[in-house]
Order: C-alpha cells, then sequence, then structure tokens
C-alpha cells in the first residue's frame, strides 16, 4: 500500500505492508532512527512522536492509519522550535532538549526522545503544571535509568523557562 | 605564549554537563537497533513452551516454504555443521567440582526452560522472521521440572534428566567456626530469619540485539552488540566459534542501560556471530520485549538462612547465613560467582568479629540467573540490614542506636580495616552519613508524627526504616579475583595521546551504557593535564580502537579504569615536562606544570602550555637526546584492593491499613563514594539505583506458574517504576577517600540499589510493627501488606 505523510517537514511516499507500525515506517521506511522501540505492549513510551501536534506512541498506530498526517520525531524538534521562535541555548534546541541536558535527566539516552517528545506535548497542554501533575503526564513513559527525579526537574524547569 | 594560569575548567568535583548529551537527544546517536547492514538476515528464536521436555522432532518445512526465508536450523542440525567448538561460557566455576552440564546455543534433545531456543530462523524480512518462527512446529514430550528453588532444594525432580542431584555446588566461608559457635553459645540475644530474594528481571530499556558483519574473502567479522562487554565477549567468541580472535572485531554501540543485563555472552550472540561467519552474510536480530524476559538472565533468586548473635548490650558477635541460590537451568557467564560477590558483606558496616557463611548452588528449570545490578551485594546488604533492624526490635532499641553501637571503629574515620569475612576494607567513617540523613529526614519530626497517628488510629500510618550500607566496588585486584577462581582478571587499560594539534584522545578499555564516561573520563584530563575537557575526545567500546579492556560491570569503571587514565595521563605530563625543559634549557627539576602550563621555577614569565608540545613530540625535529617522539602513553592498572563505598538511607512510606496500599513518600540518601569526579553524575546513579531497590523491594517480581512458564514478561504486567510510584529523592555525599587507587576515587553504580530495598522494607515492618508483623516478603505488595495485617504474621516471608 501507499503511503504519504510529511515527517519532519519533508514529505514521505512509501509503499507499505499493511501491517507496517508507524514505528518501523519511521525507523525503516523514512530512515529516522531517533525514534526508539522499548516494549511489545505499547508501555513503555520510548516511541513517542507527535502525529499533528499530539503526541501519540507510534507503536499503537500503523503506518497506513498517518495517511496525510504531518508527524514530528525527536530529529525535527529543534527546528519545530526554531520556527516558532522559542528555540533556546547554546545548541539552539527546544527548551526541552535544552532542560533534559541542563538537569541530567538521561543517562543512556534510550527513553529520552520518547520522554521528550511526551514532555513537549503535555506542556503545550498544561504549561504551568505542579509536580504531581508533570508526574501523572509522564506516567506513560518508562525510564529504566534516572528514578525520574531529574526528568520531573527537567520539565519543571522547561515550564519556568517558558512561563 | 602566554603567562596568565587560569583555574582548569571542568576538573574533579565539577558538575560538567554531559558530553554524551547533544546526540542522545538529538536522535543522531545509533543504538543497535538503528544500524544496518546490505544484504543481513533477520534471525528469529523457535523457544521451548516448556520448562523441561524431550524434544521429539522438529517440522520446519512450513517455516521454510515462508516468503522470504534463507533457512530454518535445529540444534542437531547446527550441531552437525560443527558450528560451535565449545558450549557457552561460565567464566567463573566456583568450586573444583561444580557441576556444570554442557550448554549449547541450541538445545538438541531436551529443553530446560521456557525460552530455552530449540531452533532458529533466517529470512530476509522483519515481520517474516516472526511469522516463520511461528510454523516451526515442535513436538515435545514434558518432563518433570523442577519451577522453584525451593523444589530444586528439596529435590521434587531433576531439573537435569542427566543429573542425579540438582545441586551444582557448595561454597563456604567459614573463616573462624569455632569463634561463630562461641559466639553463638554466649549469646544474650539470637536472632532468626529467612529471606526470599526474588527472580527480578534487568529490564533495561533498550531490548538486547546485535548485528554481525562476516567479510567471506578475509575471514573477518565485524560484531556489534548492545553489549556491556565487547571485550570479553570477543575472547569468548573466539573461544566458542572457533574464529581466530584477531579476526573478530566486536563494537558495542550507543547502549540504552544494562543493569548486569547485557553482561553475557548469549545464546543468541553465538548463533547470529556464528550464522553469519558461516553462511558469509550479515544477521541481525532485536529481541522483543517479553522475548528477552525469559530469555536472557534474570537476577537475584536466593533464599537467605540468617542468623545472629549479640550480647546484652546489642553488640552483635557472630552472623551465620545459609544460602540456596537458584542457578535456573543452565550456568551462564557469572552464574555460579553472584551470590559469592555478596559473602563478603554479610558483616556490613560493622565490627562483628564472627562470620560463617556457605552457598548452595541449584540447578531449576527456569531461565538462568547472572548479574543484576549490584549482584549478590543487595541481597547481603538486605539481609543484614533486616537482621539488625530484628535484632534492636528484640532488644527493644531504636534501628539508629543497634547501628551506632555496632560501627566498626565505632563509626569514626578508619583505615585498612580487617573484617570477618577476610577482606580490607579500604577506609570508611560512617557516622557522618548516619547523621547527616537523620537530620535530613528530620527522624524525631517523624517519629513523633508516627505516634501521632497510631495514637489517633489513623488509616493512613508512618513506616520509617534505614540502612547503612557498605558495598565492594571496584573489581577488582586480579589476584583476589584468581582466588575466587574468577576466569579473568580485574585490570582495566587507557591509553591517553596528545595529539600534534594539542587535542587529546583517550582510549578506554571501560564501555559506557549511560554512565556518561567520556564526560568524566575528560574531566580526568582536565584534572591531570590542565586541559579544557572539550578538546578531549574518549575512544571506546570498539575492540579495534580499544584492544584492551575488561569493560564496565561492578561500579569499577572509575576506580579501575577512571584511574589507569590518571596514570596514563600524568605519564605524558612526565614526558611532556622532559620536554619543556629542553625548550626552556633547563633543568626538568626545576620545571613547574601548573594548570597545563610548564615553567621554570622562579621565572613564571616564561611558559608553555602542554597542548603546545604535541606539535613537537610529532615533528620530533627538537626532542632531548634518546627520546621516542609522539606523546601517547598507556597504563594497565590492577588494583591492590576493592573499594568499599557506603552511606546511611532513609525511605518513609505510607501504608494504607485498610488496603494495604504501601507509597514510599520520602527518601534521603546519604552516600559516600570516596572522591567524586562529576557529582551530577554520581546523584544520577544514585537516584537511578534507588528506584531499582526500592522497585525490588514494593513491586518487582518475575513470577513463574506452576508449569514454568513466566506470567509477567512484558513491561504491561512486569513493574518497572513509572513516575507515579516514586518519590522525590533528597540526596547527600560525605567524601572518604579510597586507599585503594591514587585518586581516593571509589565507585557508586550500584550503590543506590544496595541501600535502598532493605531501606524501604524496613520501613513497611515499621510500619506494620503495631499489628505484630515482623517480616514481610519482597515484593510488598498490597495484598501481602493486607494478609500481614490481618494476620499479625510475617506476610509469608518466613
Ligand atoms: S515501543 Fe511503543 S510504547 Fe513501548
Ligand atoms: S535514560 Fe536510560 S532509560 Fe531513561
Amino acid at each position: 500500500m501507499q503511503v504519504s505523510m510529511t515527517v519532519n517537514g519533508d514529505s514521505h511516499s512509501r509503499d507499505v505492508e499493511p501491517r507496517t507500525l508507524l514505528v518501523h515506517h519511521i525507523r525503516e521506511g523514512v530512515g529516522l532512527t531517533g525514534t526508539n522501540i522499548g516494549c511489545d505492549t505499547s508501555s513503555c513510551g520510548a516511541c513517542t512522536v507527535h502525529v499533528g501536534g499530539q503526541s501519540v506512541k507510534s507503536c499503537t498506530m500503523l503506518a497506513v492509519q498517518a495517511e496525510g498526517e504531518s508527524i514530528t520525531t525527536i530529529e525535527g524538534l529543534a527546528e519545530t522550535a526554531r520556527a516558532d521562535g522559542i528555540a533556546t541555548g547554546e545548541q539552539n534546541w527546544h527548551p526541552m532538549q535544552e532542560a533534559f541536558q541542563q538537569c541530567h535527566a538521561l543517562q543512556c539516552g534510550y527513553c529520552t526522545p520518547g520522554m521528550v517528545m511526551a514532555a513537549t506535548s503535555f506542556l503545550k497542554e498544561n504549561p504551568t503544571p505542579t509536580e504531581a501533575e508533570i508526574r501523572e503526564g509522564l506516567e506513560g513513559n518508562l525510564c529504566r535509568c534516572t528514578g525520574y527525579h531529574n526528568i520531573v526537574k527537567a520539565v519543571q524547569s522547561a515550564a519556568e523557562g517558558a512561563s | 605564549m602566554t603567562a596568565t594560569i587560569e583555574p582548569t575548567k571542568g576538573g574533579f568535583g565539577t558538575r560538567m554537563l554531559r558530553k554524551e548529551d547533544p546526540k542522545l537527544l538529538t536522535g543522531e546517536n545509533k543504538f543497535i537497533d538503528d544500524i544496518k547492514a546490505p544484504g543481513q538476515l533477520w534471525m528469529g528464536m523457535v523457544r521451548s513452551q516448556f520448562a523441561h521436555a524431550t524434544i521429539n522432532s522438529i517440522d520446519t518445512s512450513g517455516a521454510e516454504s515462508m516468503p522470504g526465508v534463507h533457512s530454518v536450523l535445529t540444534g542437531a542440525q547446527l550441531a552437525e555443521m560443527g558450528l560451535w567448538q565449545a558450549p557457552l561460557p561460565c567464566a567463573w566455576p566456583v568450586t573444583e567440582d561444580m557441576v556444570n552440564p554442557p550448554h549449547y546455543p541450541v538445545a538438541i534433545s531436551e529443553a530446560k526452560h521456557v525460552g530455552d531456543i530449540v531452533a532458529v530462523v533466517l529470512c530476509s524480512d522483519r515481520y517474516g522472521v516472526a511469522d516463520a518462527v511461528e510454523q516451526v512446529v515442535v513436538d515435545y514430550t514434558p518432563l518433570p521440572a523442577v519451577v522453584n528453588l525451593q523444589d530444586a532444594v528439596d529435590g521434587k525432580a531433576m531439573a537435569h534428566s542427566d543429573l542425579e542431584t540438582n545441586k551444582a555446588f557448595h561454597w563456604p566461608l567459614d573463616p573462624n567456626p569455632e569463634g561463630t559457635a562461641a559466639a553463638f553459645a554466649n549469646a544474650a540475644h539470637v536472632v532468626k530469619a529467612r529471606f526470599v530474594q526474588q527472580r527480578l528481571i534487568p529490564m533495561p530499556m533498550e531490548p538486547r540485539g546485535c548485528l554481525a558483519v562476516p567479510s567471506p574473502a578475509g575471514g573477518e567479522i565485524v560484531f556489534y552488540s548492545a553489549t556491556q562487554i565487547p571485550h570479553i565477549l570477543k575472547i569468548m567468541i573466539a573461544a566458542t566459534s572457533g574464529i581466530p580472535e584477531n579476526k573478530i572485531r566486536v563494537i558495542a554501540p550507543s547502549v540504552g542501560g544494562g543493569f548486569g543485563g547485557k553482561l553475557n555472552v548469549d545464546a543468541d550472540a553465538l548463533l547470529a556471530v556464528t550464522l553469519a561467519n558461516h553462511i558469509g552474510l550479515p544477521v541481525r536480530w532485536t529481541e522483543q520485549r517479553s522475548e528477552g524476559a525469559g530469555a536472557s538472565h534474570q537476577g537475584r533468586g536466593q533464599i537467605q538462612h540468617v542468623e545472629a548473635a549479640a550480647d546484652e548490650n546489642g553488640k552483635v558477635t557472630a552472623i551465620k547465613v545459609h544460602l540456596d541460590a537458584d542457578m535456573g537451568a543452565y550456568m551462564m557467564l557469572i552464574t555460579p560467582g553472584v551470590p559469592l560477590l555478596g559473602s563478603f558483606l554479610y558483616t556490613g558496616v560493622y565490627d562483628i568479629p564472627n562470620l560463617s557463611f556457605s552457598c548452595d548452588g541449584h540447578f531449576t528449570n527456569l531461565t538462568p540467573t547472572d548479574a543484576y545490578r549490584g549482584a549478590g551485594r543487595p541481597e547481603a546488604s538486605y539481609a543484614i540490614e533486616r537482621i539488625m533492624d530484628m535484632m534492636a526490635h528484640k532488644i527493644g532499641i531504636a534501628p539508629e542506636e543497634i547501628r551506632s553501637r555496632n560501627y566498626i571503629n565505632g563509626g569514626e574515620h578508619f583505615e585498612n580495616f580487617d573484617a570477618a569475612s577476610t577482606l580490607t576494607f579500604d577506609s570508611g567513617h560512617y557516622k557522618p552519613a548516619h547523621d547527616r540523613a537523620l537530620e535530613l529526614a528530620d527522624m524525631a519530626g517523624l517519629r513523633s508524627e508516627q505516634a501521632r497517628r497510631r495514637d489517633a488510629g489513623e488509616t493512613k500510618q508512618l513506616g520509617i526504616g534505614m540502612c547503612t550500607y557498605v558495598e565492594i566496588c571496584g573489581l577488582a585486584p586480579s589476584r583476589a579475583l584468581g582466588g575466587l577462581n574468577y576466569g579473568a582478571g580485574g585490570w582495566e587499560h587507557a591509553t591517553v595521546r596528545l595529539l600534534p594539534t594539542g587535542k587529546v584522545e583517550v582510549v578506554s578499555g571501560s564501555t559506557p551504557h549511560g554512565q556518561g564516561h567520556e564526560t568524566a573520563w575528560s574531566q580526568i584530563i582536565a584534572e591531570k593535564m590542565g586541559i579544557d575537557p572539550n578538546d578531549v575526545e574518549v575512544l571506546h567500546s570498539d575492540t579495534a580502537l580499544s584492544p584492551l579492556g575488561l569493560d564496565t560491570y561492578g561500579s569499577r569503571s572509575l576506580a579501575v579504569g577512571g584511574v589507569a587514565i590518571a596514570m596514563a595521563a600524568d605519564k605524558v605530563v612526565d614526558k611532556a615536562k622532559l620536554i619543556a625543559a629542553h625548550q626552556f634549557e633547563a633543568s626538568p627539576e626545576d620545571i613547574e606544570f601548573v594548570n597545563g602550563s610548564f615553567s621554570v621555577a622562579g621565572t613564571p614569565t616564561k611558559s608553555v602550555h602542554i597542548q603546545e608540545l604535541g606539535f613537537a613530540a610529532f615533528t620530533a625535529h627538537d626532542l632531548p637526546d634518546g627520546m621516542e617522539p609522539n606523546l601517547q602513553e598507556q597504563v594497565n592498572f590492577d588494583p591492590p584492593n576493592f573499594a568499599f563505598p557506603f552511606g546511611t538511607h532513609v525511605a518513609v512510606v505510607e501504608i494504607d491499613i485498610e488496603t494495604g496500599g504501601v507509597e514510599l513518600i520520602n527518601y534521603i540518601g546519604v552516600d559516600d563514594c570516596g572522591i567524586q569526579v562529576n557529582p551530577l553524575i554520581v546523584e544520577g546513579q544514585v537516584h537511578g539505583g534507588i528506584v531499582q531497590g526500592a522497585a525490588q523491594a514494593l513491586f518487582e517480581e518475575a513470577v513463574y506458574d506452576e508449569n514454568g512458564n513466566i506470567t509477567n514478561p512484558s513491561l504491561m504486567d512486569y513493574l518497572v517504576p513509572s513516575t507515579m510510584e516514586m518519590p522525590n529523592i533528597t540526596l547527600d555525599s560525605t567524601v572518604t577517600p579510597s586507599t585503594t587507587n591514587p585518586l581516593g576515587v571509589k565507585g557508586v553504580g550500584e550503590a543506590g540499589t544496595i541501600g535502598s530495598a532493605a531501606a524501604v522494607i524496613n520501613a513497611v515492618c515499621d510500619g506494620l510493627s503495631p499489628y505484630g508483623v515482623t517480616d514481610i516478603k519482597m515484593p510488598a505488595t498490597p495484598q501481602r501488606i493486607w494478609n500481614a495485617i490481618n494476620a499479625g504474621s510475617t506476610g509469608g516471608a518466613a
């Protein structure tokens, strides 16, 4: 089946098997491997991307269901921040990427792309969250390294920076 | 040349942001599943669905006719093809007479656990390989299976049909049996307990995986693996496959966490490399999460019988331990050694003169056990810290009081303490960490709030627990490992080279998977050479770039590998100093080295920065007589002893006595890992470690049913904590330099895990003490807590 979508601003049209998961399409069809896969039960959130601006676990969706959608992955996040005029720091990244580094919110970095994508869309919905709300908002994203303490701090600091 | 001397940026103690992060935060780095090779075949495994069964026949025809399938091979066919020269390795035969049945990557006639590989499929397509695996039909005859450790001990059935016992070894550590006997005979108080260390699944967020790329004409093979141990893996591939060691290159790309779970020589890896070598095509494998839970190894799996003797003042005089350890179905790389790593720690931070320890290893028809964060030491720390609380309870004193009465050297600073276990603790100073943790926790305030809730009969009761741990890390002195019959040394390699343009390359034999080595090693260069850490590049995890190394586990990277880097940097500075002296026409004794600059003592205006000497060493136009060109030095550091970090943790739980629900509401850790290179990284390691230990206490367990099937293999059922289960963590540290190495560093990768399970369970038991509960089994689920409250029992712990 033919499927077309925009990924990080570029349009991609590819032939896929109907059962191809969106995450496999992004990683192997489009060739953007920043989005990771950590489970086979939609439990870990490592595969989180933005589909039409909303965060979605890309292993829960078929590639064909994303027909015509505009998708942002971790590789395109800094660029969207630049376009929105909110990029910060020496690297000119999205403020969430910057906050993750500043707060040491990543160790092995495997959960990180999904975590950052989930956190950015969470802050869009709730720009001034309490700590408890941040914890609730990120419940679907697992990290085995950090114990979450610094991840929560990073999201708090990104929220404070934006307000 | 500049005369201004500025303090070096980024040296020890700097909270430098990690150099690893930019690639990880933008998706630019490569994990194993991100790497491809042209013409690659996907590998899929047919795994046994029985815990123990005879394999009668395997019908591969259906799978073979599927689109894209290259081949389907059974254990018998693979054996015929002669793919391996030796079984999967166990590097730690703990006793001369240890039973170790040969273990090949694919079972031939008998499957020994659910998940044991019985056939392998190669296919050109990722989805196609999974389809084909499902089409392989295996005819089994189930055999009696041993599906829990107690049944193995009791000999209810045999895990290996051709053996007459499940017992693999008996290992004693009993330096002074008479002393222990006398201590128990004269004891005023004796406490006994049986603790169960449930099986845990390491669950790094990145599943295992590998890619083997052969070069048929040249005979070489490049093996990419999500491994913690590329160097050890290379040797083991050579030893088992017969591929010459010097034709193998192992590369660990970015590795998404390990925690011991990627510290093995797995059947899957050996299959990929030998098949690729045999057929001359790249072979690729990525584990499915639910596949890995039963197929890769698990951690813990012990029953601990512990007894403590104390005098009338609560001074503990002896500890007696017998351990039954679940090996699972096979001996993996260090399966039998894991419980032994804990044996030396059963006296904890205390001056307990007598220790009698023994361990029996038993086979079961379950997934093999092996290293998981802390490996043997969290178990030991749990046992001693639980028994200290039980003793305090029995005598009627506070947990902090019994600890204070028993600390080595009364809690004051000491060096080189000879423990009853026969090891020598490098250094310790336990009281400051203890005091600081109680202060941060506001112990007095917590106790009065606890009393208030108890008096008021509130539904939510408080439990307060503490743990004062010590761990053995920095594995390790090669001789000590040799004494334990371990099959390798414990040194680490480093090369430091100052390049012609003044930049630095560090070649490190330790192999990170989230620990931030690139940052920390750069800071060592900053500290030692006065060079900006951003001018340093660290080469690691590729046996072609870094041929010598013993890899990363056992909190060894800094205490062994980092020290090697510092020593190699010192050697580069020493050589550069000779060049500087030569340029200044001065005597080397008169040259000073401050913040990266050499100058002649008394004439600081004349100076040269070390980075400026790289070019002189490279051109070699004008070096001192007899000096070799280039500034490159190497060190293989073998420490004289282990390092012994320690700390005090306090956990506070809230227990709903109506539902049994338990919530960890506060956690305080005061850790001492010696000198800190980067406190930011230290804190991150402690945070993550604490959560893993707390998760053992409250949530995690690999649960097997009566047929030996794992019932919770996925991340949906296996409760890795999320943001919701963990509180914020308050940390502080004390600094007691190690005497084992010139940097005074210890190690911190496992410390959090070693302290936290006991702290949390001590808190739960404290909260439940008004209900007559003295112990509870891990994980302390609401169900178990509710049962304990209502039965006034041990919650099934005994
Ligand atoms: S890979 Fe999508 S949720 Fe785990
Ligand atoms: S940083 Fe390793 S899983 Fe989150």
